[in-house]
């Protein structure tokens, strides 16, 4: 358990730190949810149950789709939505 | 899923990004380096004033006027110095060389106090660098003087955070300060008090009723304030609210009627809703509560919009849903809760009978409170969504 707690805190670091270095927007986006699902397990070893509950539903579920709604509306993946439009 | 970096750098972002680093001025046309030849090929006369923006990798732009006469505007790459060799000679085709170097040395004199740099030809060039201003090199005196100083300020920051964290209590110590009567009293008496056996509900909703009553305005005041900002309003009449709608509502470059999407939330979604109800019933009993529970239906919500459109979703909930339900909660909050505010914040009995704990209806008013709690929270996260995507809800 003890090296779960010590790989659980290692990728947190991981996630804090190449969330800043990464250049592309989606891409860091996708790793701040993972760094909110981790932080959800970290919740529950601490033996917090509701907080997991809250991490896992606003961090990394309301919150991330928040900031991709917010790049679309930023036009940063408008690209990707005209092929879609046209392959569909 | 392949996304190239010159697909971003068209985009807004894009553009905005360049201007942080630096690299255009965002007051300058964007068309800047399509006039540039046609302007070329149009000046028959010659003669440059050259003004240099960039900072120093790139986008140097370079343009030529020569007092009422027609002007030459020559961008400069200043990585790759072919860019402005080639205008260069197209100046030289137009028949304006000599013109061009002559008033090119005048335009040196003359851009000398607008902090400008000169460079239509390499001798040119090497001549605008001898003339390079003090007021520039001051400048990146400065940029290098910054960069040093945030890095000292980051290091600075985190060694003082390291530092106290090592003067805080050990994890786990009973020893610790928050190991005091008030926890014990919350631990020894709550279940008695409250009635509740999950004793963070009894300490959120009962002890401490008046400050979750605070949070869930501050939740209502932030869906108002994204209302205020994002909402398009309809029944105004106002000119061009058609085309704001249209340009809000970007759900129609989306593939509709996603049939992968779809099965999933045909699966997911009501698995979603009863878990979130469970989570806000059972508040006082198991791990959760209004907030949390309030945040799952929200986000199942969020899914089942995304799957089936807004058409499907506005028949049950529209602003005035919206409206309804978060005032009527927040309100039925309020009644039962702020009289705490006229007392001191003591606690008074509501004389609702606690019931037996562990039963679902039990411990007098938590269980409405958490109900209120989740729906404020639900709606808000919808909101949000909503006012996001399109602009009403």
């Amino acid at each position: 358990m003890k090296i779960f707690e010590i790989i659980l805190l290692v990728c947190l670091i991981v996630c804090a730190v190449s969330v800043s270095v990464t250049k592309d927007l989606l891409t860091s986006i996708v790793i701040f949810m993972s760094y909110s699902l981790i932080m959800c397990v970290i919740w529950v070893l601490l033996q917090s149950p509701d907080l997991a509950i809250t991490e896992a539903a606003v961090g990394a579920g309301v919150t991330s789709i928040l900031f991709f709604v917010t790049l679309k509306k930023i036009r940063a993946i408008r690209k990707e939505e005209q092929d879609e439009q046209k392959e569909g | 899923m392949s996304r190239r970096k010159d697909d971003l750098a068209d985009s807004r972002w894009g553009r905005f990004k360049r201007w942080l680093d630096g690299e255009v001025d965002p007051l300058m046309a964007p068309d800047m380096e399509t006039v540039a030849p046609r302007s070329a090929e149009a000046a028959g006369q010659a003669g440059s004033a050259v003004r240099e923006e960039a900072a120093g990798q790139a986008g140097s732009a370079v343009r030529a006027e020569t007092g009422g006469q027609a002007g030459s505007a020559v961008r400069e790459e200043a990585a790759g110095q072919t860019g402005s060799a080639v205008r260069a000679e197209t100046a030289v085709q137009t028949g304006t060389a000599a013109a061009v170097q002559a008033g090119a040395g005048s335009a040196v004199r003359q851009a000398a106090d607008r902090t400008a740099l000169a460079g239509t030809d390499g001798s040119v060039r090497s001549a605008a660098q001898a003339v390079l201003p003090a007021k520039r090199r001051k400048g990146r005196l400065y940029d290098r003087v910054y960069q040093v100083m945030s890095v000292i300020l980051c290091l600075g920051i985190i060694s003082v955070l390291l530092w106290t964290i090592a003067y805080l209590p050990v994890f786990g110590n009973a020893g610790n300060p928050d190991n005091n009567e008030v926890s014990a009293r919350y631990i020894e008496r709550g279940l008695q008090e409250t009635g509740a056996v999950n004793i963070v509900t009894g300490m959120i909703l009962d002890y401490r009723a008046f400050d979750t009553f605070g949070e869930s305005c501050v939740l209502f005041i932030a869906s108002c304030c994204v209302l205020v900002l994002l909402r398009i309003d309809k029944e105004s009449g106002a000119e061009g609210v058609k085309e704001r709608l249209k340009a809000a509502d970007d759900r129609r470059f989306e593939p509709k009627e996603d049939i992968i999407l779809q099965k999933c939330a045909m699966v997911l979604s009501p698995v979603i809703f009863v878990f979130g109800i469970y989570i806000i019933l059972n508040g006082h009993l198991s791990p959760g509560g209004g907030f949390s529970g309030g945040a799952v239906l929200g986000s199942g919500l969020i899914l089942y919009l995304n799957a089936f459109g807004f058409e499907k979703t506005e028949r049950f909930f529209n602003t005035k849903t919206y409206r309804r339900i978060t005032v009527s909660a927040l309100s039925f909050y309020c009644l039962a809760k702020s009289y705490s505010f006229f007392t001191g914040a003591n606690h008074l009995e509501s004389g609702i009978p606690l019931g037996t704990p562990g039963a679902i209806i039990s411990s007098g008013l938590i269980l409405p409170l958490n109900i209120c709690v989740g729906m404020v929270v639900a709606c808000t996260m919808y909101a949000f969504y909503t006012l996001f995507r399109k602009g009403d809800m």
